[in-house]
C-alpha cells in the first residue's frame, strides 16, 4: 500500500489529461492572458475540446459495465485512515465527463463571441477553465474528499463568475449570496464526511458502501449521514429552502449562467446522491425527505417562474424547478432517471440560456421581456434554436425533455399518485411559462425603443454554431432512453446499470406499470403540455397581453412576482438579526471589552515609561554611580543570600 | 622567580589589590575629568591583574598569567578607542568635563 502503484492501464494517460488540460488552460490564461489578447480564449477553448476528446476515448475504451480506479498518488495516511488521490472511471463519471467537457467546450466557443468586447476577456476564460477543472475533480474523484475539493472549487469559481462585473455592487452582493448559501450546504457535506470517517474509517466510495451495507437497512447512522449529505446537495443544487442564490446568480455573464448555473455545477448535488446511491437506498426516510423537498421545489419554482419578466430569471426558476424534478426522481430511488434528466436538461437548458444570451446580445444588454417582442423576424437562428429548446423542456415528443420527464412521471405514478399529480402540474406550468417567454420575446411586434430596434442583429458564428449543435442534441438526446412502450433496450439505463446494481438489490423493485397505463400517462402529460401552450398562445399572441409594470400588480400576482417575498423573509429572519448581533458584538465586545483591554495595556506601559525615563539624566557620573551600587548589591546578594 | 613572588605573604597582595581597586572606584565616582576616569578604570583592571598573577603564582598554575596577557591586550584596545573618543569630544567642546556631556537624556 505504501509504494505508489504503477498504472499499466491504457486509460491512465487520458484520465489524468482530462483535469490537467483545463488546469493548464487556467494557468496560461491567468498568467499570460493579458499578453495573448483574444488568443487566450481560443487556447481555453482548445484545451476543453482536448478534454472532451479524452472523455470520448474513455467512453469508447472502458469495457461495458466496468469501472477502473486510476491512482495518482497515495495522498495521506492518518492512523487507520487512508486517503488516496485517485480517480474513479465508471459509466456514471463518464456520463458526467461527457456532459461537462462537451457542453463546456461549446459554451467556451460561444463565449468567444459573447465576451469579445469585454475588457476582462482572458480573466473570464481563466475562471471558466478553472471551473471546469474543479468540476472534473468533483465527478472523477474516487472518494468524498476529492469530490469535496471539486465541490468547494466550483463554489469559488461560481462566486468569481457571478461577480465577474465586480464594479456593480448588486452583482457582488449576488456573488456573496451564492457563496454563503453554498457554505450552509457545505457544512452539511462536511459533517456527513466526518461521520463517515468516524463510522467507516474511510472516505472511499467502495469502502463506505461496504461499511454501510454491514450496518444494514434503515440504520440511524446512515440516515443521519445521508441527511447531512443531502443538505450539501440542497445548497449546491438550489433546493428549498436554500435555492434563493440561483436566481440571483444570473447576474453573471450569460455563458456562465448556461454552464455553471444550469448545465453542470447545479447538478453536482444530483451526481453526489447518485454516486452515494447505496447509502441513500439504505436510508428510506432520507429518500422520502428528498422526494418531498424535490417535489415542493419543482412546484414552487414553477409558480414563481410564471410571473417573472427578466428573461434570465424565468430560465433560472425553470432550472430550479427542473432540479426539483431530478431530486424527486432520486427520492423515488430512480437514480438513472434522475441522471437521464440531468443529461437532457444540460442540453436544452444550456441551449436556452445561450439563446437568451444571444437575445440579450442582440438587444444590447436589455433583459426585460416587456421591452422585447417580434424578435423572431430579426434573429432567425436564435429563434429557431430557442424554440427547439423550449419544446424540449416542455416535454413534447420526440424532443429530449419528453423522454426523461416522462420517465420520472411514470416512476412517480407508480410510487405515489399525489406526487405524480404535483409533478405533472409543475411540468404543465413549465410548458406555460416557457412558451410565455417565447411569445413575449419573439412574436408580435417590437416594444422597445427605435434605437435598440436599429441595433438588433444576429450573433456571430461562434455563438450560433453552439446553438445549432445544442439544438440538434436537444432533439436527439432523448433517444438514448426510450420508454419501454417504444423499445426494449433503454440504452442509458443499461449503460449505468452497473453503478446502481447494488441499490437495485437493496430497494424493493416496484412493479412495472402496464403498457396501456404508460400510454395513458404519456398522453396525459403531452395533452397537459399542449393545453398550457395553447393557453399561452391565446393569452400572449392572440390577445397580445403584455405583463403589467411591477407597481401595478395587485393581490396574488404581486406576491408571485415578488417570489413569495422569500428573499425579504430571509432578510428579516436571518440577515437582520445577524446584523444586529454583529452590531451588538461590535459595541459591547469589541469596542467595550477588547478595546478597553488593549488601550489599558498601552496606557499602563506608557505611564511606567514616563516615570522610569527620568532615571536617564544624561549625567555620566550618575550612571557610573548606579553601576557601582548595582554591582555592590549583586555581590551582597551573592554573598549573603543563600539561594 | 617564584621565590621573589612568594617573598611576601599572599594576604599582602590581596590587600594591595583591594586598595588599588577601591582607589579606582573612588576615582571613577568622584572625579569629573574624563581622562582621570579612564585612568582609574585602568587602575581597577590592573588591580585584578595583580590578583590573578599572585593567585597563579601561589597555585603553581600558569593559566592565570596567560589570562593577564589577554586582559592587557584588550585593555590596550579599549584605551585606544576611549582616548580617540575623548580627543574628538575635546575638539568639539574644548573640555573633558563629563558634567558638560549631559545632552543625551529623556
Amino acid at each position: 500500500m505504501t509504494q505508489t502503484i504503477i498504472q499499466t492501464s491504457n486509460l491512465y494517460l487520458p484520465t489524468i489529461l482530462i483535469p490537467l488540460l483545463p488546469l493548464l488552460g487556467f494557468f496560461i490564461n491567468a498568467l499570460f492572458g493579458k499578453k495573448l489578447g483574444h488568443t487566450s480564449g481560443w487556447i481555453a477553448t482548445a484545451v476543453l475540446f482536448g478534454a472532451f476528446a479524452c472523455s470520448l476515448f474513455l467512453f469508447l475504451n472502458l469495457p461495458a459495465g466496468g469501472s477502473e480506479t486510476i491512482t495518482i498518488s497515495n495522498w495521506f495516511y492518518f492512523k487507520n485512515i487512508f486517503v488516496p488521490f485517485a480517480f474513479l472511471i465508471d459509466p456514471l463519471s463518464i456520463t458526467m465527463l461527457l456532459v461537462i467537457t462537451g457542453i463546456g467546450s461549446l459554451i467556451h466557443l460561444y463565449s468567444l463571441g459573447y465576451m469579445h468586447h469585454d475588457e476582462g476577456f482572458s480573466r473570464f476564460f481563466s475562471y471558466l477553465n478553472l471551473f471546469i477543472f474543479f468540476m472534473l475533480l468533483l465527478v472523477m474523484g474516487n472518494n468524498y474528499l476529492i469530490m469535496f475539493i471539486g465541490w468547494e472549487g466550483v463554489g469559488l469559481c461560481s462566486y468569481l463568475l457571478i461577480g465577474f462585473w465586480f464594479k456593480n455592487q448588486a452583482f457582488n452582493d449576488a456573488a456573496k449570496k451564492a457563496f454563503i448559501m453554498n457554505r450552509i450546504g457545505d457544512l452539511g457535506f462536511i459533517i456527513g464526511m466526518f461521520m463517515m470517517l468516524f463510522y467507516f474509517n474511510s472516505l472511499n466510495f467502495d469502502t463506505v458502501n461496504i461499511g454501510a451495507l454491514k450496518l444494514g437497512m434503515g440504520n440511524m447512522t446512515i440516515i443521519y449521514i445521508t441527511l447531512f449529505l443531502f443538505v450539501g446537495a440542497m445548497g449546491k443544487s438550489a433546493q428549498l429552502p436554500l435555492y434563493t442564490w440561483l436566481p440571483d446568480a444570473m447576474a453573471g455573464p450569460t455563458p456562465v449562467s448556461a454552464l455553471i448555473h444550469a448545465a453542470t455545477m447545479v447538478t453536482a448535488g444530483i451526481y453526489m446522491i447518485a454516486r452515494s446511491n447505496v447509502l441513500f437506498s439504505l436510508a428510506p426516510h432520507t429518500l422520502d425527505v428528498i422526494l418531498i423537498v424535490g417535489t415542493a421545489t419543482s412546484l414552487f419554482a414553477a409558480v414563481v417562474g410564471l410571473k417573472q419578466n427578466d428573461i434570465k430569471k424565468v430560465l433560472a426558476y425553470s432550472t430550479v424547478s427542473q432540479l426539483g424534478l431530478m431530486f424527486a426522481a432520486l427520492g423515488m430511488g430512480a437514480y438513472e432517471s434522475g441522471m437521464f434528466h440531468v443529461v437532457t436538461h444540460a442540453f436544452f437548458k444550456a441551449l436556452l440560456f445561450l439563446g437568451a444570451g444571444s437575445v440579450i446580445h442582440a438587444m444590447g444588454g436589455e433583459q426585460d421581456m416587456r421591452n422585447m417582442g417580434g424578435l423572431g423576424k430579426y434573429i432567425k437562428i436564435t429563434f429557431a434554436t430557442f424554440l427547439i429548446g423550449t419544446v424540449a423542456i416542455s416535454g413534447i415528443p420526440p424532443f429530449a425533455g419528453f423522454f426523461s420527464k416522462d420517465e420520472i412521471l411514470a416512476t412517480a405514478f407508480e410510487h405515489n399518485k399525489v406526487i405524480w399529480g404535483l409533478l405533472s402540474f409543475s411540468s404543465m406550468l413549465t410548458a406555460f411559462y416557457m412558451f410565455r417567454l417565447v411569445y413575449l420575446t419573439f412574436s408580435s411586434s417590437f416594444r422597445g425603443t427605435d434605437e435598440v430596434k436599429h441595433h438588433i442583429h444576429e450573433s456571430p458564428a461562434t455563438m450560433t454554431m453552439p446553438l445549432i449543435i445544442l439544438a440538434t442534441c436537444s432533439i436527439i438526446a432523448g433517444f438514448i432512453g426510450l420508454p419501454t412502450i417504444l423499445s426494449h433496450t433503454h440504452l442509458f439505463k443499461n449503460y449505468l446499470a452497473s453503478v446502481f446494481a447494488q441499490s437495485k438489490l437493496i430497494m424493493p423493485a416496484g412493479h412495472e406499470i402496464s403498457h396501456s397505463m404508460e400510454w395513458i400517462l404519456v398522453g396525459t402529460a403531452v395533452t397537459l403540455a399542449l393545453v398550457s401552450i395553447a393557453f399561452a398562445y391565446q393569452k400572449y399572441v392572440m390577445q397580445k397581453h403584455v405583463p403589467a409594470a411591477d407597481e401595478k400588480l395587485k393581490g396574488i400576482s404581486k406576491v408571485v412576482a415578488n417570489k413569495f417575498y422569500v428573499d425579504e423573509i430571509y432578510n428579516t429572519v436571518f440577515v437582520k438579526p445577524i446584523m444586529l448581533l454583529s452590531d451588538l458584538f461590535l459595541v459591547v465586545v469589541d469596542k467595550l471589552i477588547v478595546d478597553l483591554l488593549v488601550h489599558a495595556i498601552a496606557f499602563i506601559t506608557n505611564q511606567i515609561g514616563r516615570a522610569l525615563r527620568l532615571l536617564q539624566t544624561g549625567h555620566v557620573g550618575f550612571y557610573m554611580f548606579a553601576m557601582v551600587i548595582s554591582m555592590i548589591i549583586l555581590l551582597a546578594v551573592q554573598i549573603f543570600v543563600v539561594i | 622567580m617564584e621565590n621573589t613572588m612568594q617573598a611576601v605573604p599572599q594576604n599582602w597582595y590581596l590587600l594591595l589589590s583591594t586598595f588599588m581597586f577601591c582607589i579606582g572606584v573612588m576615582g571613577v565616582l568622584l572625579r569629573r575629568n574624563a581622562i582621570i576616569i579612564l585612568m582609574c578604570i585602568e587602575l581597577m583592571l590592573n588591580a585584578v591583574n595583580l590578583l590573578l598573577v599572585s593567585f597563579s603564582s601561589y597555585a603553581g598554575n600558569a593559566e592565570g598569567q596567560v589570562f593577564v596577557f589577554f586582559i592587557m591586550v584588550v585593555a590596550a584596545a579599549e584605551v585606544a578607542v576611549g582616548l580617540a573618543l575623548l580627543v574628538s569630544i575635546y575638539r568639539n567642546i574644548a573640555s573633558t568635563d563629563i558634567d558638560i556631556l549631559s545632552k543625551m537624556k529623556w
